[in-house]
């Protein structure tokens, strides 16, 4: 029955291609899932005095934003981001990813603050240790400091309601 | 108004497609005459309406109608008309179109050689490739119309990317497709085989020619896309195992495995099975490789820009078409072929051999590029699968290959003796070895091992070959009359094992002996490479017809003595704002010299790559041979003299042989 | 969505102006190749065609002095390509892991290979099995092919 084989390969192979068409080739998954948030301790962007650390990341689930003034799709999600604060849902920490202090103040002046805390990451050392590479970036991190889940890209309706705030009220009740 | 007439020329070409895919077809199971006979009009009538409507594409580019959709996203007012018109197939659209009508070309071909074959073999061939055809039009038409409107017209074109105003680029994809598409001939052969339930000697006779000649234009294709990634990208890479150029590498390797297979078929009868099976397997990978590059499905720097719903139109057209083409494989091959006898030891079965480790290295290559898609799909996490598992894994394969064509194309016919040949081909080892060793010792360093037996490979064609030349000649009474009358398919052969054997020199030298610098160096400055100097000159800036300019000139001396000059460019495309960097290369048959700019940084100095790379172009060279050789082959007498006496048999009564 | 794709292959193609292409030096040849070397295997997630070597995204750039900073800290090449899988998992592998999930990519040209040869010794040898001797009256039809006059 070996005249048979061709026509098997093929078929697995459609089946292959047919899942890879709804695939996007672009998105790299994340292998910090459920692991701790990288050690950080790095100035707020909103006062230079002050720093943001790791350690704040802890006792509720919070969402880590990263964005910055140069980012065009930044603007896209911003608005969501607002709603979401104004919620009082869940607390957003953003992280300010190879900016300038100016740009990114003058950047929230304009187009809002949903932010609990920003920390200032000037050299993106704390980016790269996330892993970011596609700003915005967004990540769920729960009470205990571990990243749940990172979404790549700029946040939408559907992703939010499906995937963030599911998740968040799922982490709310874990003990 | 005229982009309207090339749209509905389409629509009249896919009707008349139609016809061309499905009368003769079936004329040619039932034995209708005179539809069978409709299959050479309705080829040629098609070919006429598919080439008219890319004329009238072609005019709209060249007199900058934007009014077209297509030509105002990939063409400019600024654009010279050389690049107006390659400006046709710089994207989706236009590119796809053209597929079309090289496949329109083809069909066209066949009918006009088509008077060799038996009647309702040459209507099934003719069907197979219309139904082709009715595919790629539906998916044009459909999906794809290159003459869309865009109204309100633009104003201008976003001008084609600047990547693509080369003259590389104006004849790399031609030549590609006609390779890709002149599979189908085989394809169609294969069905047509299948269908009727044998293949004659005679078949087998006529398609030769046709396999070989898409075979060397995917090689002239494949091997103008290596050189002109590496004098247009800047970085001097000729081969990245990107998942497009494997789409494109696949159907070559399969497509020589075809070839080999084909020459036992006819000359001896034996491995129709296998010949047909890799018939339809060439062309399947090259509809695979047309899907690879308009679905998105893969990230590649040639991916075409396009959405998923094409992407399910051009799957379920390969579902289908190769699907369809299986499951007759599947259904009709076994009850189909037999005959031939050889031994274990004889050239058939080098040949078997050769086919099979093509077809290895194929699937290997193939296994490569899917399978991050195929973990992905099953949720097992992404991985990269890049050049350092190729060149390890497809290196692998491909040494017993070359081990055993040296031995091969040196053996007999239906049976031989693994002694004569160890007796014959001693002494060639021992050249083999002997000239690799003196390789190793001159080129020196610490790959010196390795790179001797790359070259030793290499070598080992090359001594094989000209050993079969002597032993060809020696036997005879005249011996320089052999020589200079050898039959021109061997002449062929023997040229064609030679490119493939200057090729492999030249990867294994240049991947070992590559030498890379990147310095800053402001005007003025010198660098060293090897023993060459580099001396930076000076800058200049300037305008061309769409960019502006800052050209850096080199003076590269050796041993004092001035080599060449050379004069990299960084350019800017204004249209698109896009910044370009033009080589510059000192090309020579052992050694080239490359400069590219990289960025102006600070106190006026700049980040310069230099590179030496010897034998690089003999890796070209080598394509250039194996093209040739194959022509020479094509053009054989013999494959068509014996055919023409029994072609007034075959017109008039379909049923011989 | 699309449009952002498309900003940032046009980007990458563009050679992004405000990342430098910094050419960087080292103490030692034998660490510069390992520099050149390394790069070559890690993949721009930015542009993702590209290798590090190559790619003027500025993540490529701020990877690369990492790289470089890495090296002359005197780390070897597994901690970098560690450091680098830790954050960006394997797809910035060009050469692909050896794990469960990869065995059937890195044996699998082997297997085939010998599948493909013992398929090919298979079909020979039975090929030769096959070849029975003519029988009696296939014998005398063979002779009187050949001797047409000998009755």
């Amino acid at each position: 029955m070996r005249y048979a084989i061709p026509i098997g390969v093929f078929v697995l192979l459609i089946a292959v291609l047919a899942v890879g068409l709804r695939l996007d080739p672009r998105y790299v998954p994340s292998p910090l899932i459920d692991k701790s948030v990288p050690e950080f301790s790095l100035p707020a962007l909103r006062n230079g005095e002050t720093s943001v650390s790791s350690s704040h990341l802890r006792n509720r689930p919070r969402l880590l934003n990263v964005w910055a003034s140069w980012c065009v799709a930044c603007r896209v999600e911003h608005p969501l981001l607002l709603s979401l604060a104004k919620t009082g849902q869940v607390d957003i920490v953003g992280l300010n990813y190879k900016d300038e202090r100016a740009d990114a103040l003058a950047w929230l002046a304009r187009h809002g603050d949903p932010y609990a805390q920003i920390v200032y990451d000037v050299e993106g050392r704390l980016g790269l240790d996330l892993g970011v590479y596609g700003v915005p970036e967004t990540f769920i991190i729960d009470k205990n400091g571990i990243i749940r889940h990172k979404q790549v890209g700029p946040l939408n309706n559907d992703t939010l309601n499906q995937v963030i705030l599911p998740m968040l009220s799922e982490l709310a009740s874990e003990p | 108004m005229i982009p309207e007439i090339g749209q509905f020329t389409l629509a009249l070409a896919l009707a008349v497609a139609s016809v061309q895919a499905s009368l003769p077809l079936v004329g040619a199971i039932r034995g209708y005459d005179s539809w069978m006979g409709l299959a050479k009009p309705a080829a040629r009538i098609q070919f006429l309406l598919v080439f008219s409507a890319f004329l009238i594409l072609v005019h709209a580019f060249v007199s900058n109608d934007f009014s077209v959709a297509y030509v105002a996203q990939n063409s400019n007012t600024a654009l010279p008309t050389a690049y107006r018109v390659s400006a046709v197939w710089g994207a989706h659209e236009g590119s796809l179109l053209l597929w079309i009508v090289i496949l329109a070309g083809w069909t066209y071909a066949v009918t006009l050689f088509d008077s060799q074959l038996p009647r309702s073999f040459a209507a099934l061939v003719l069907s197979v490739m219309g139904i082709v055809s009715v595919g790629f039009l539906s998916f044009l038409m459909f999906t794809s119309n290159p003459f869309a409107r865009l109204l309100p017209a633009a104003a201008d074109g976003g001008d084609l990317n600047p990547l693509l105003q080369d003259p590389g680029l104006i004849i790399h994809p031609p030549m590609l497709y006609v390779g890709y598409v002149g599979s189908s001939v085989a394809f169609g052969f294969a069905i047509a085989a299948l269908i009727e339930g044998r293949i004659t000697a005679q078949a087998a006779r006529w398609i030769r020619p046709w396999a070989v000649g898409s075979w060397i234009f995917l090689t002239i294709g494949i091997a103008l896309g290596s050189w002109w990634a590496y004098y247009e990208l800047g970085w001097g890479g000729w081969w990245f195992w990107d998942p497009v150029e494997n789409a494109s590498f696949m159907p070559w390797l399969l497509g020589t495995a075809l070839i080999h297979s084909l020459a036992v078929t006819e000359k001896r009868g034996t491995f129709k099975n296998w010949t047909v099976l890799l018939a339809l397997a060439t062309f399947a990978l090259s509809l695979l490789g047309t899907f690879l590059v308009r679905s998105g499905v893969l990230t590649s720097v040639h991916a075409f820009a396009t959405d998923p719903g094409r992407g399910i139109f051009v799957l379920v057209l390969l579902a289908i078409m190769i699907g369809g083409s299986f499951v007759l494989y599947a259904w009709r091959g076994p009850s189909t072929f037999s005959g031939g006898t050889f031994e274990p030891v004889s050239r058939e079965v080098f040949l078997l051999l050769n086919s099979t480790l093509l077809a290895v290295a194929t699937a290997t290559v193939l296994l490569g590029t899917l399978y991050p898609l195929i973990l992905e799909a099953l949720g097992l996490g992404k991985i990269s699968v890049g050049p350092p598992y190729f060149n390890v894994v497809f290196g692998a394969v491909m040494l017993p290959l070359i081990g055993l064509l040296g031995i091969g194309q040196f053996s007999r016919w239906k049976s031989d003796s693994i002694r004569r040949l160890l007796v014959r081909l001693r002494y060639a080892f021992i050249a083999t070895v002997a000239t690799a060793g003196c390789a190793a010792v001159a080129l020196g360093g610490q790959h010196a091992m390795s790179a001797a037996i790359g070259i030793g490979f290499g070598i080992w064609v090359f001594v094989t070959t000209i050993f079969g030349i002597v032993e060809r000649c020696r036997h005879r009474e005249h011996v320089w009359y052999t020589l200079f009358h050898l039959p021109r398919a061997f002449v062929g052969q023997c040229i064609a094992h030679i490119g493939f054997g200057c090729t492999v020199i030249g990867v294994v030298i240049t991947s070992f002996y590559t030498i890379d610098e990147h310095q800053s160096l402001a005007p003025g400055d010198r660098a060293l490479v090897s023993d060459y100097e580099f001396h930076f000159v000076g800058l200049s800036s300037f305008d061309g017809p769409n960019y502006r300019v800052t050209e850096g000139t080199f003076d590269i001396r050796r041993d004092g003595q001035l080599v060449a000059t050379l004069k990299p460019q960084k350019r800017l495309y204004v249209v698109r704002n896009m910044p370009m960097t033009e080589a510059g290369i000192s090309p020579g048959f052992t050694r080239d010299l490359y400069v590219a700019l990289g960025e102006p940084l600070e106190d006026g100095a700049w980040s310069v790559r230099m590179h030496l790379k010897p034998f690089i172009r003999w890796i070209w060279l080598g394509a250039i041979l194996m093209a040739l050789g194959g022509f020479m082959a094509m053009f054989d007498p013999r494959l068509r003299s014996p055919v023409t006496l029994r072609s007034e048999q075959s017109a008039t009564s379909p049923v011989s042989d | 969505m699309q449009t952002i794709i498309y900003v940032v292959l046009l980007g990458c193609v563009a050679f992004a102006v405000h990342s430098a292409d910094i050419p960087v030096s080292f103490e030692s040849p034998h660490d510069e190749q390992r520099y050149v070397e390394l790069l070559e295997q890690l993949r721009c997630l930015v542009c993702q065609n590209q290798s590090l070597s190559d790619s003027h995204a500025e993540l490529a750039q701020d990877l690369r002095s990492e790289v470089y900073k890495m090296i002359a800290s005197g780390k070897h090449n597994d901690e970098i390509m560690a450091f680098m899988v830790e954050r960006y998992g394997d797809f910035v592998l060009y050469k692909p892991p050896m794990k469960s999930t990869t065995w059937l990519l890195w044996f699998g040209p082997l297997l085939l290979l010998l599948v493909a040869l013992s398929i090919v010794l298979l079909a020979t040898k039975r090929r030769r099995e096959t070849q029975l001797p003519l029988s009696d009256e296939e014998r005398q039809r063979v002779q009187h092919l050949i001797e047409p006059d000998k009755q």
